[in-house]
């Protein structure tokens, strides 16, 4: 297990999120080295690096910054996503209390080579005291005289999972309702009243000065061909030492779990495992044997890597309650404006309850399927779909426990 | 109409509104001034941000009505709030969640609070209390009584 730090290099020293400590351990030195380029020679490094997106969609972050106009009578702005809401995840507010000044070296360097002058952050309501932290060193970084040409400023969401939508958190920050936009045919930035828009994840955004820094090939020394650079990893539920490690993509999973968590929980055997925040679909223990930590391989056995936080659960968990879990989040969290995941959510969430419960026939299953597949592809956003992924991976892989209640 | 903006607040409106391209963006941030301010969201304070950020009243309650963490009435107890995602219902909220009903406090189920690594887990009044167990929840509200 080769130990790498990009994003968390910082992480344990004292008073890591102080300018002070920052400085004194090469913090904002990419700054310097910024002058030497253009806006779109940075936007090319970034592509050479092939950044993926680490909010979980993966999708190349220069490839989006690319599509921010270079000349343009518009102001552009980057919105940086600390939404970070997705059960599992736990890793962007690493980041925001432990090396805040890395994201705004991060954010520094993406608005020069988008040319922004204005960045804002949009977090989770519930991450007020980490907030809190950061605002601190936003004032810091204001007194320090490093934010003479772009602003930045937080912008508190109020509890709404869907607001970690790149869309829905721009119609958030509008002062609307959370609902995802349309997509549009072609490829074009996101908008802020009508002003073309970035939309990046925290950890995207604070892997940007190592690349600026060392350069794409630096960073491509990590990983795989196609995933490079690193992740911070993450791990809960039924494991020894839970928490936030980075680790390059191509790890083998059984490894990480062993190495960094300790493996499982009392000793016991794994049974099951969600890879990337519940999004994903579940992973057998079997199925988890040989396989490695990057998109390619977890979207080959059928899941997705998504934001990487592992869920980890031992022989003794209960799948059907496990589900209904699942289910009554997604209830909850549906923003209700699409009827098929509107509706979809709340009854497959009853279905569960009453195969829970003892109340069910074998039907019930089939209908469980039936509503997964009405979600799948008929709304605006991916949550629909990623319901009913969730719903088929349960079903497909635990279908004796869920017949053994009806 | 009796909500009225603290000086204070109205300064940081002042300030806010020269930080986005237009006001109608101060929506959240208004609602979150006007929910510290009282305790809870009355229902003239949405008047008093429909002047100040130009959304229809009616607009802002959709969005009041939206989000979880906006209030409408205060809390009469102490809100605690457990969440009952996964991880957390793995590492045992379930234990938690019976053993605060016997406590003269106001229970709220929410979702997932982002410490899954550290669970599980209570906030409070805008805090994370981790790691929790039996006694640490007795300790701390008793800390807070």
């Amino acid at each position: 297990m080769r130990e790498c730090k990009i994003v968390s290099r910082k992480f344990d020293i004292k008073n890591s999120h102080t300018l002070e400590v920052a400085r004194l351990h090469d913090g904002y030195r990419t700054l310097q080295k910024l002058q030497e380029y253009a806006p779109t020679e940075i936007i090319q490094i970034i592509k050479d690096a092939n950044l993926r997106g680490k909010g979980g969609g993966g999708a190349g972050a220069g490839e989006k910054w690319e599509l921010m106009p270079q000349n343009s009578d518009k102001l552009s702005f980057l919105a940086v996503n600390c939404d970070e809401s997705e059960p599992g995840t736990f890793k962007d507010r690493q980041i925001i209390t432990k090396d805040p000044h890395l994201l705004i070296e991060g954010i520094l360097i993406t608005c020069y080579a988008i040319k922004a002058h204005h960045a804002y952050i949009y977090i989770r309501g519930e991450y007020k005291q980490y907030q809190d932290i950061l605002q601190f060193a936003i004032n810091e970084a204001y007194e320090a005289g490093l934010l003479k040409e772009c602003d930045i400023t937080i912008h508190r969401g109020a509890g709404a999972y869907i607001c970690g939508e790149k869309s829905a958190l721009l119609e958030s920050m509008e002062g609307k309702r959370g609902h995802p936009r349309l997509k549009p045919k072609q490829k074009e930035p996101e908008w802020f009243f009508g002003n073309p828009t970035l939309v990046n994840n925290v950890e995207t955004i604070a892997s940007v000065p190592f690349i600026v820094q060392n350069g794409a090939d630096a960073y491509r020394e990590y990983g795989t061909q196609k995933s490079p650079g690193t992740l911070l990893f993450a791990m809960s539920g039924h494991v020894e030492k839970p928490g936030v490690y980075e680790a390059e993509f191509g790890t083998s999973m059984m490894e990480y779990i062993k190495y960094y968590g300790g493996g499982i929980k009392n000793g016991k055997k794994l049974k099951a495992l969600i890879p990337g925040g519940v999004s994903c679909g579940v992973l057998t223990a079997a199925e988890c044997e040989n396989l490695t930590l990057d998109y390619e391989s977890l979207r080959g056995i059928g899941s997705s890597l998504g934001t990487g936080g592992m869920i980890l659960m031992d022989e003794d968990t209960n799948m059907v309650e496990v589900l209904k879990n699942i289910l009554e989040f997604y209830h909850e969290e549906s923003c209700g404006q699409c009827t098929p995941c509107r509706e979809g959510t709340g009854w497959s969430d009853k279905l569960v309850g009453k195969i829970l419960e003892g109340n069910a026939t074998k039907e019930d299953i089939d209908k469980l399927l039936d509503i997964a597949n009405t979600m799948n592809g008929k709304t605006i956003c991916v949550f629909a779909p990623a319901v009913s992924s969730v719903i088929v991976s349960f079903i497909k892989k635990f279908r004796d426990e869920f017949e053994d209640r009806v | 109409m009796s909500f009225v903006f603290s000086d204070e607040n109205l300064l940081k409106i002042e300030e806010l509104k020269k930080r986005y391209p237009s006001p109608e963006a101060l929506c959240l941030p208004c609602l979150w001034m006007a929910q510290y301010q009282d305790g809870f969201i009355k229902l003239d304070a949405i008047d008093a941000i429909s002047e100040q950020i130009g959304i229809a009243p009616m607009e802002i309650y959709r969005v009041v009505t939206f989000y979880t963490m906006f209030k409408l009435s205060p809390d009469e107890k102490l809100n605690v709030q457990v969440c009952k995602t996964l991880s957390c219902k793995l590492c045992g909220s379930d234990e938690i969640l019976q053993h605060l009903k016997n406590k003269d406090v106001k229970i709220t189920h929410v979702e997932c609070l982002g410490s899954c690594g550290t669970a599980p887990v209570m906030q409070i009044n805008d805090v994370n209390y981790e790691n929790l167990t039996i006694e640490k929840v007795d300790t701390i509200l008793e800390g807070l009584s």
